[in-house]
């Protein structure tokens, strides 16, 4: 996890940037394993370790935690929405209640303004894919090496808790969103569709070719752009997320005063275990503080020491970069989720108009 | 090596100065447009997110690609 070395930092993203992978390994591939090189005899369904097994298996193959991530909170919005919606009543809402009566507000608002259509799908639509992609991307701001190092002691190599870093995810969802395009754009114009994708820009019978083609590009360019919108923004954040993580760690490796008694404890790769502690007594102290039970002062003095022993200046730097950014984060990850939605929702509406 | 990195500064700084010129239009139109008619200014600056959202998402899909190019692609190629 050290700095210093190009290999091992190049390592270390890598490592973060590799999904879970289940699927076919081919037959006669060369697989390391811990006694040495095996060559597999018979196709084989296995997890992959590392980029180029993934790579191996090429289409016969699935991201398991982008799923298993995405799929639980989507389980998870399911639950607490259906939970709020049993509850509600005509009084006053009071906590999580009036929390999920704002959001369906306010989704209901955004669709109110910009879907002009009937269609009783759209609202639920909208309100699905808003929180939904929300909570793939709250995933964004746990502490980039908290889960997979917690995996990893599980035993499980890679874990990437991001959802909609993956673009199989975004695009799938993209891909949704297309089907419903087209499908009510052929409902609702009928051979209308045909004359808006033929007779569009230039009213006139030899234009069909070149009004077909601009059309075409035009409608494959929606799903494209939105789905790739969303990987990119959040491929970036997360980005910037391991890059200051690996600052962080390689500060604390150099650490001013006690920076190398974890290299003596851990030898180079400083290890979770470590961080969990010092992290576990920080908080601890400012729990106490926050109790009464010992003075701000020495509060302070007390978390200094600590992040001395832990790794010194640069880790709290580290530490205060990461919040700031996770903070700026905040906005991009709503934005980016109210950007899906209303798209979804003017392109919708753009299926469902007649004649424009 | 050497060309990895300029070509991330490049995408970076390009980026950075379409994404500035875009935002400081459209924040200026907003203030704009909320000192003519006040009372539309909860809306305007609803549509205004949504388009610096859209705005800023070339850059900083930009930004990512930079750092895979700085930190990932670089060193590879140069050590």
């Amino acid at each position: 996890m050290a700095g210093e070395n190009p290999a091992s930092t190049t390592e270390y993203i890598q490592h973060h940037l590799q999904n879970l992978v289940y699927g076919k390994l081919p037959a006669g591939f060369e697989r390391e394993t811990e006694s040495g090189m095996e060559v597999l005899g018979a196709d084989t369904w296995t997890m992959a370790y590392g980029a180029s097994e993934a790579a191996a298996m090429g289409f016969w193959a699935i991201h398991v935690d982008s799923m298993g991530w995405s799929i639980g909170l989507g389980v998870l919005f399911c639950w607490v929405f259906r939970r709020a919606a049993v509850r509600a009543t005509t009084g006053v809402p009071s906590g999580m209640l009036n929390f999920i009566e704002m959001i369906v507000e306010f989704v209901d608002g955004s669709v109110k303004d910009s879907f002009h259509g009937r269609n009783k799908m759209v609202a639920p639509l909208a309100l699905t894919i808003f929180v939904w992609i929300f909570l793939m991307n709250l995933m964004d701001l746990l502490p980039v090496d908290l889960v997979p190092k917690l995996m990893g002691l599980a035993g499980v190599g890679y874990q990437k808790i991001v959802p909609s870093t993956d673009p199989n995810i975004t695009m799938g969802m993209a891909l949704g969103v297309f089907i419903l395009m087209i499908y009510y754009n052929i409902k609702i114009k009928g051979t209308g569709f045909v004359k808006e994708l033929t007779m569009h820009p230039f009213n006139h019978w030899a234009f069909i070719p070149i009004n077909l083609f601009m059309e075409l590009v035009g409608l494959l360019a929606k799903p494209f752009s939105l789905g790739l919108r969303l990987f990119g923004n959040m491929y970036a954040g997360e980005m910037i997320f391991i890059l200051i993580a690996m600052m962080f760690a390689a500060g604390a490796g150099t650490g001013l005063v006690f920076g190398g008694l974890n290299a003596q404890f851990f030898g180079e790769d400083t290890d979770g275990v470590f961080w969990l502690v010092i992290f576990t007594l920080v908080c601890g102290v400012c729990w106490m503080n926050l109790k009464g039970k010992i003075s701000t002062g020495k509060t302070v003095l007390l978390t200094l020491g600590l992040l001395t022993i832990g790794g010194g200046v640069f880790a709290l730097g580290g530490g205060l970069m990461q919040w700031g950014w996770a903070i700026f984060h905040i906005l991009v990850i709503t934005l980016q989720a109210f950007i899906f939605m209303v798209l979804t929702i003017v392109y919708l509406s753009m299926a469902h108009e007649e004649d424009h | 090596m050497e060309l990895v990195i300029i070509a991330a500064a490049i995408m970076l700084g390009l980026g950075a100065l379409g994404a500035a010129i875009g935002m400081g239009l459209l924040g200026g139109k907003l203030i704009e447009g909320t000192a003519r008619q006040p009372e539309l200014g909860p809306m305007l600056q609803g549509k205004m997110f949504l388009l610096a959202g859209l705005i800023d998402a070339v850059p900083i899909i930009g930004v990512g690609i930079a750092m895979y190019l700085i930190f990932v692609v670089a060193p590879s190629v140069g050590a």
